[in-house]
């Protein structure tokens, strides 16, 4: 089976700072990756570098085989098949609900305004949120917000999902309804890469726990491995870390 | 109350009177400056409008990002510092009376057409400059977001960023309005015909100032609807922005 989303060792600086020495991941069809690890430790850079929303300084990133960090490619066009949820939802706030999520599928996808509508409306019912299709994102809580913005993703039918520690901005009475739409979506087979600090969930739901530090994947494996019997000294000390924040 | 006072028991003030206050000459002067504030409402609206579309056309240049655009953003922001640096009144006479001189084909040499490039060339300067504010109050995220969707650099501008950026500064954007819309009388410089210059053609024949407080009464009662219009909107943003805050 060849992987939907490859990472060859791809380094990324900002400045003097160098943020990702060397990543290698790969991601094969209806998998869940999570990507855990201190702040700093790359994660974000790392889906940033595979949304094409920073241009990698070396290496590679493949789509289905494509390397899509070539300069010759089209990066709107590869943009298109993949969806990004964001931390802090990122919802344009001028436009509705429905708008929001019919946005790419009618300018992008070139769909019919009322096929895309009645997507939207049905993914909308499906999170509970179609009353909602009317109202400004303002008018939501951060929990709709996040998602309504996972829906908006959904709405392109991307290749592959990256999600970008998107409970973080979230009260925690609201982490559970966003992870439960989450799990949903994985088990529908989305394949899915989430940068989390949810150590509880990614070993619930994810089929791979990458543990990231100072810019490389230290680690990776099944999540019973990686966060219940860690090979590296430093992946005990930081879940150990975590533990003790009462988080695991 | 005491400067109402001061003024009218001053030793001076029964001349002033009747040659800034006449009742007799205001009448008089009504009609002719009122059809010459229609030119000045004309080059408002007319202005009004380029302004705006050449404004934001700047903007969006001085905006672009990566080293491709460099020429465009130079020529940009050249153009803005030079038309924001002039003063309006010599921008007037360049254009107004060096540009017909040039005798080329085909260069206007109304008046009133020459005054509305001239005055346009200004405004746009500095209304380029409360869009970029604008532009740059969207925050990366937005864009991020946009292109993370697929769309092109085009759309994001013209879907996401530019509405919200618009939307925050619309209060600016009137402020300058309410300026422009006295500045039109500066194209009286250029013999255009307009509230200012017939204030002063009846002023040249009676040496009777009160011509002169008709034409500014009536840019006053002008400039005082958009006033309002703009106070509303700024409260409304104000509100807007309060109310977010919680976000």
């Amino acid at each position: 089976m060849s992987a939907v989303l490859e990472v060859r060792g791809v380094v990324k600086a900002f400045g003097e700072n160098v943020v990702l020495r060397g990543v290698d991941l790969a991601v094969d069809e209806h998998r869940v990756v999570a990507l855990i690890g201190g702040s700093g430790s790359g994660k974000s850079t790392l889906l940033r570098c595979a949304s094409l929303l920073e241009v990698v300084d070396d290496g590679q990133v493949l789509l289905d085989g494509e390397d899509i960090t070539d300069p010759r490619v089209d990066a709107d066009a590869v943009r298109r098949r993949l969806g990004v949820v964001f931390q802090a939802y990122n919802l344009f706030p001028h436009l509705t609900v429905l708008d929001n999520v019919t946005l790419a599928p009618v300018r992008v996808h070139g769909r019919s305004r009322s096929e895309a509508r009645e997507e939207a409306l049905a993914l909308l019912e499906r999170i509970g949120l179609a009353d909602k299709s009317g109202e400004y994102p303002d008018r939501l809580s951060g929990g709709q917000q996040q998602r309504v913005a996972i829906v908006r993703a959904l709405a392109v039918r991307p290749r592959v999902l990256l999600l970008d520690e998107i409970t973080s901005a979230l009260d925690p009475e609201l982490v559970g309804e966003v992870l439960r739409l989450v799990r949903e979506v994985a088990e529908q087979g989305m394949t899915i890469v989430m940068a989390t600090h949810e150590m509880g969930f990614a070993k619930q739901v994810a089929d791979t726990v990458c543990f990231l530090d100072q810019g490389v994947v230290l680690e990776s494996g099944p999540p019973a491995q990686v966060l219940g019997d860690p090979v590296e000294p430093r992946t005990r000390q930081f879940l150990s870390r975590i533990i003790d924040a009462g988080r695991l | 109350m005491v400067a109402y006072l001061v003024v009218t028991r001053s030793p001076g003030w029964p001349r002033v009177q009747t040659t800034f206050f006449s009742l007799e000459f205001g009448r008089e002067s009504f009609l002719p400056i009122l059809r010459g504030l229609w030119v000045n409402v004309q080059v408002l609206l007319i202005g009004g409008v380029c302004v705006v579309v050449l404004g934001l056309g700047l903007a969006v240049l001085r905006t672009l990002r990566g080293p491709a655009f460099a020429p465009l953003r130079i020529l940009a922001t050249a153009y803005v510092d030079l038309f924001r640096g002039m003063p309006l009144i010599i921008t007037l006479y360049l254009v107004g009376f060096g540009l017909p001189a040039l005798r080329l084909q085909g260069i206007p040499t109304s008046p009133f057409v020459l005054g509305t490039v001239a005055i346009v060339l200004t405004y746009s300067a500095y209304v380029a400059e409360v869009f970029r504010a604008g532009i740059e109050s969207v925050h990366p995220s937005q864009r991020a977001a946009a292109r993370s969707l697929g769309l092109t650099h085009r759309q994001m501008m013209r879907i996401v960023v530019l509405p919200q950026a618009v939307r925050n500064v619309t209060p600016a954007l009137l402020n300058d309005f309410v300026a422009l819309q006295k500045d039109v009388g500066l194209i009286s410089v250029l013999g255009a015909v307009d509230a200012v210059r017939a204030a002063q053609i009846l002023v040249g024949q009676s040496f009777n100032f009160t011509p002169y407080v008709v034409a500014g009464l009536l840019f006053v009662l002008l400039a005082v609807p958009s006033a309002r219009i703009a106070d509303a909107v700024s409260a409304r943003a104000r509100r807007r922005q309060q109310s977010g805050s919680t976000l």
